[in-house]
């Protein structure tokens, strides 16, 4: 589905964070990026969001090369690839309801389909009952989860989060990972960065590690036992 | 298509709804756009009635010729038929001294002093309509000639302030043609800078919509929307300068064409004004908004 193709990216300055790196993701797959910082994590997600270009190398999605993609085919793109941030930009002015709605009125859904699908997507966070909240007054767990729900909503074939739980405690983080899962098990191709080794490795997936620009390991991992996660929405 | 449409429409109401949630500030906004639009358009206005007023005199381009005291009528007469003759002149009328001096009693103002008179004062006098073509030079030369007459007195022609008149109001249209320019320029400025800071206000949220994949055209239709308003709602308030602005003159201005003989009626804001007025300010509010979302809204590309 995405391959990375030798593909190395030059930042204005010189500074060098990827160094020929050849990945290649499969549909369906959850891959974890870990390193350090600086270690190129971003950078991946950053070129899967063409909000950066590879400087050499191919980035193919879906056989395409979108890393010469024109820029006005660009929101086509960006259209069909959840994204999860860390701050989780949303926006303060309007609900959470509005927020996860936004990928929907950027689609040019109608008002009936928008209603089901952000619906839908708040219930399986489990926010539904705060959709009229505004984001400043939901705590900082529940930020994310209705940034995920906006990144679902759209039912993207791909999600990239970057450092999804970097804002979160342990507990929190380790939901929002199962809810990663959740979402994987139904066919989302997820791409996360995180710098939480520990939280990585408890749960199932592609465990690939980076350092200065370069892939050091890239093994699929086991999730360690550890305590259940609590339920959603307590 | 009807996606399209009922999504325009979305816009638009969006666009007016959040001007109305800061009233203040778009109350400003649209009161500079309406004074800059109205101040040409309401002098554009004086200046077409006054050339209405200069107009409706243009044709009236009559010699009084006044005949030496003592001339008898029946020499006038025949002066007035051969003169009708001449070339250069359409029509010729005799006005008689007893006729004139009648004229003049009706006006209370001379009626108790010309009792007093023992005999009239007045000569006969003829008036000469020269034909409508003839050019000023034409007409100079039948003045001299009229003039040169043994039994002609004096010739009036009264018109030459007319043109200056026309001349004035003509450097006074061109002037306000300038300043309709400027003034409109200001007025594309005026709504482009409200809509940079617009953009910066909202950067966030232009950021986050282009990386859930907003097109361009997406992004830069609220704000062109938010233009669009800005030029109706200034438009339109200011047409009601205007006609306020009339109705404050109507008394005085009704005056002073009846004292010039002109109908004040039809005298206002015709359909084409209004029209003007509100096209100009729709034009400025969008030209505007395309200003500022072109300089501005492509510099915003989503960091994360």
């Amino acid at each position: 589905m995405i391959r990375l193709d030798k593909v190395t990216k030059l930042y204005k300055g010189g500074h060098e964070a990827l160094r020929e790196v050849s990945l290649d993701i499969n549909p369906g797959e959850m891959i974890f990026l870990t390193g350090h910082s600086g270690a190129g994590k971003s950078t991946i997600l950053k070129l899967l969001a063409l909000v950066e270009r590879p400087t050499r190398g191919q980035l193919l999605v879906d056989g395409r090369n979108v890393g010469r993609m024109p820029a006005r085919e660009i929101p086509a793109y960006r259209r069909q690839v959840g994204m999860v941030f860390q701050d989780h930009k949303l926006l303060d002015d309007r609900s959470a309801f509005d927020n996860v709605a936004l990928p929907l009125v950027i689609a040019g859904l109608t008002r009936r389909e928008i209603g089901k699908r952000v619906h839908a997507a708040l219930d399986q966070v489990g926010l539904l009952a705060k959709e009229r909240h505004a984001p400043h007054t939901l705590s900082a767990g529940e930020q994310q989860r209705v940034g995920i729900a906006r990144a679902v909503v759209a039912r993207p074939r791909l999600l990239i989060a970057d450092e999804p739980t970097g804002n979160l405690d342990g507990d929190l983080s380790l939901e929002i990972m199962q809810l990663f899962r959740r979402f994987n098990e139904v066919g989302v191709t997820m791409v996360i960065a995180t710098h939480d080794l520990a939280l990585a490795g408890r749960i199932n997936g592609r465990h690939v590690v980076l350092g200065q620009g370069e892939i050091r390991s890239d093994e699929a991992a086991v999730a360690a036992p550890g305590p259940a996660p609590r339920a959603l929405g307590q | 298509m009807a996606a399209l449409l009922t999504r325009h429409v979305q816009n638009a109401l969006a666009a007016l709804g959040q001007l109305s949630r800061q009233p203040v500030a778009t109350l400003l906004t649209v009161g500079v756009i309406a004074i800059a639009l109205a101040l040409p358009a309401s002098l554009q206005l004086l200046v077409q009635g006054g050339q209405r007023m200069a107009g409706s005199w243009a044709d009236i381009r009559d010699f009084s010729v006044y005949l030496k005291p003592g001339t008898s009528l029946g020499v006038a007469r025949d002066l007035a038929r051969t003169l009708a003759e001449h070339k250069g002149v359409q029509e010729t009328r005799v006005i008689e001294a007893d006729a004139a001096l009648a004229e003049f009693g009706r006006d209370p103002a001379f009626g108790d002093a010309l009792k007093a008179l023992r005999q009239n004062p007045l000569p006969h006098t003829l008036v000469v309509r020269p034909d409508p073509e003839a050019a000023p030079a034409e007409l100079d030369a039948l003045k001299a000639e009229l003039g040169a007459r043994p039994e002609v007195d004096l010739v009036q022609l009264d018109t030459q302030w007319l043109a200056r008149l026309a001349a004035i109001l003509d450097v006074l249209r061109r002037g306000i043609w300038i300043a309709a320019v400027l003034l409109v320029a200001a007025v594309v400025f005026i709504v482009g800078n409200t809509i940079r800071l617009d953009i910066q206000n909202r950067r966030q949220e232009i950021e986050v919509s282009k990386l859930l994949g907003a097109t361009d055209a997406f992004v830069r239709r609220p704000f062109l929307y938010i233009g669009f308003w800005y030029g109706a709602l200034g438009g339109a308030l200011a047409l009601l300068l205007v006609v306020a602005g009339l109705l404050l003159l109507r008394g005085p201005l009704a005056r002073l064409l009846q004292l010039y003989g002109t109908d004040f009626s039809g005298f206002g804001v015709t359909p084409g004004t209004a029209l003007a007025v509100l096209g100009a300010g729709l034009v400025c509010g969008c030209a505007g908004a395309w200003l500022a979302v072109g300089r501005h809204l492509s510099a915003i590309e989503p960091r994360v």
